[in-house]
């Protein structure tokens, strides 16, 4: 019987979904143990937060009332507090940009092991057994964990959302947090690319990859866009380089992009990619590897190189 | 000042590829500087070139090959290396992040650094969580995911922006020393330059064993085991265009033409 921990997240003012994803998660993770369910929700309007990850199968909600946005530091402390108050031995938090800023430094004050980017979980044997993926996705492993103690970040999108009305009790945790330690301050944010087009209007996305290798070879794509009457977008490391500007990256940390067609052209589809453009009607994908992510995702594959494919495309509607 | 970057050789895999057991055969791999620590070397060395006195040493945990990927870090202007390996490492297919920051401590015990770089990532196992681990372990302050850096030495703070999902980034004061883990597009990595190549030869990387950083082969048990390697079972239900490139083109031209888009 391992009881679970499982902290949502918000920012400016709204829970984020893979709060919901931690509950099932951190749900079904308890079930298999035979543990109950913890909810932590740190930091902003948390008692409207609770109200809303009050969700079926959680059986305790704990809020703690500090500081409007996340901070790492004030993470870090409450949830160790709340791992040795709650007795837990899962702690189960997101593995986003946040998660990725605090988990692994919570995993390190309690000794425990961590586990990130997890996207299966299975605790009904002895331990824990997570499945994460290596080498650009391209295979799934199996990491097994002799301990029912450890820190786990899921994937987003790999869980459902909790659903359901709960009727957890909810309490307010009063953490100890030592000022002194945090010692970074969030002084504000930032809106990254605005510019020319929005590509999430776009109904149909030539987006272009790192198998374009050079930056004159970026005409050739756009030439394409311009044959179809279709936006030019890409992966991020078009736009690391600086060959597109922000506002035409798609992922994680760029556009959310849900287009009647995309047409993905040297693109892996690794899984900050492939969260902003999945929810695309039609996805095609162009590429020389018949192994690459995307295909698993794609309606339609060429397996060939773009060099050959994308010219005779453009002449087909010239 | 000296900053401190650590650097990784990441296995990239080839397009086609076989696992032998809970590993990939070597003739499958191809060996690199991860990525997004080559951002974090470049941004060291920026550091390096905006102010005096500034030492950028490159730590890697890595066996002896690695240290081919390690003079790339010396050619793009890193002063010099250590690389940390022991035999005790050879057998363990899945280094987890504790056994990293155990070492990683030792080092930043004997290099005392004012600042750690490293890469939000490695390509490879793509755990990212050393750094933030490392950080809480040797009590420096940090930031997770770090995409613009503007560095006050002397007011001993660091003005970061953290780059969250969505296109937005937070804006964030790190008190120093810290590390901060480097996201790609922070900067543009310079090539290597041949001059930057030859000098690298002559510059020191400095291999230390588990006896050499006071560590003991129970400092680097990994908690977490590798029991198995699959090839994800293929969700695609993709319906392949094929023949020659123009065949391929005029099968995904006609389908365009189905769903209306051009003409
Ligand atoms: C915190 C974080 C946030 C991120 N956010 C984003 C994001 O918002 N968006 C994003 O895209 N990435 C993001 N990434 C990066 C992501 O992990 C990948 O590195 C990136 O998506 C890879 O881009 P790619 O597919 O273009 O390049 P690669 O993965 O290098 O793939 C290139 C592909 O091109 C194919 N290819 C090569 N030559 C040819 C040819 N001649 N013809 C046809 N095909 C060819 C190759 O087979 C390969 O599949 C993020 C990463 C992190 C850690």
């Amino acid at each position: 019987m391992t009881d679970v921990l499982a902290v949502s997240e918000h920012r400016r003012g709204d829970l984020r979904d893979v709060s919901y994803e931690v509950v099932t998660a951190g749900r079904e993770l308890a079930d298999e143990t035979g543990g109950d369910l913890h909810v932590a929700v740190i930091g902003g309007d948390v008692d409207a937060f609770a109200e809303d990850l009050n969700r079926e199968g959680v059986d305790q909600l704990h809020t703690v009332d500090h500081g409007e946005e996340f901070n790492h530091g004030v993470y870090a402390q409450a949830v160790e507090q709340l791992y040795d108050a709650t007795d837990a031995g899962y702690v189960v938090t997101p593995n986003s940009v946040n998660g990725l800023d605090y988990a692994p430094a919570v995993a390190n004050g309690l000794d425990l092991p961590v586990v990130t980017d997890v996207i299966d979980l299975d605790a009904s044997g002895d331990g824990l057994v997570a499945t994460r993926e290596m080498y650009g996705s391209k295979v799934e492993t199996t990491v097994e964990l002799d301990a029912d103690r450890a820190v786990v970040t899921i994937r987003g999108a790999e869980w459902p959302p909790a659903e359901g009305a709960g009727d957890a009790e909810v309490t307010a945790f009063d953490a100890d947090i030592d000022e002194s330690a945090v010692r970074s301050t969030v002084t504000g944010f930032e809106e990254a690319g605005g510019g020319d087009v929005d590509i999430s209007e776009a109904d149909v996305l030539v987006s272009v990859g790192r198998g374009i290798e050079e930056e004159e070879n970026i005409e050739l794509v756009q030439e394409l866009a311009d044959a179809l009457d279709a936006t030019l977008s890409s992966s991020r490391p078009i736009v690391d380089n600086g060959w597109l500007p922000k506002n035409r990256q798609v992922g994680q940390s760029g556009k959310v992009v849900t287009p009647d067609v995309y047409i993905a052209i040297g693109i892996s589809g690794a899984v900050q990619h492939v969260a902003g453009m999945k929810g695309s009607d039609t996805i095609v994908a162009i590429n020389t590897d018949p192994n690459a992510p995307i295909f698993d995702l794609a309606d339609y594959g060429i397996v060939d190189d773009l060099f050959d494919v994308v010219p005779a495309l453009i002449e087909e509607f010239e | 000042m000296k900053v401190l970057v650590t650097v990784k050789e990441v296995a990239e895999v080839e397009d086609d590829f076989e696992i032998e057991g809970t590993e990939i055969g070597s003739q499958y791999l191809a060996y690199d500087l991860n990525e997004w620590d080559d951002y974090a070397v470049e941004e060291a060395v920026q550091i390096a070139e905006a102010g005096d006195d500034v030492e950028v040493v490159a730590v890697t945990i890595g066996p002896e090959r690695s240290e081919e990927t390690i003079r790339m870090a010396l050619a793009k202007g890193a002063d010099r290396a250590v690389r940390v390996w022991d035999e005790a490492l050879e057998g363990v297919d899945l280094l987890d992040v504790g056994a990293k920051v155990r070492l990683l401590e030792a080092v930043v015990a004997e290099e005392d650094p004012d600042l750690v770089l490293s890469g939000v990532q490695a390509g490879d196992d793509a755990f990212g969580a050393t750094g933030v681990a490392l950080a809480d372990e040797i009590g420096f302050e940090w930031a997770a995911v770090v995409n613009q850096l503007d560095l006050d030495a002397d007011g001993g703070v660091a003005h970061v922006h953290r780059e969250l999902e969505g296109g937005v980034d937070e804006v964030t004061d790190v008190e120093l020393p810290a590390v901060l883990t480097i996201q790609t597009g922070i900067n543009e990595p310079r090539y290597a330059s041949l001059r930057g190549i030859r000098q690298a030869q002559s510059k020191e990387i400095a291999p230390k064993d588990l006896d050499d950083l006071g560590l003991s082969a129970a400092d680097v048990e990994s908690e977490l085991e590798l029991t198995g390697m699959y090839e994800p079972e293929t969700e695609s239900d993709a319906t392949y265009f094929e023949g020659s490139p123009e065949e391929e083109a005029g099968q995904l031209a006609d389908m365009l033409r189905d769903k209306g888009v051009a003409e």
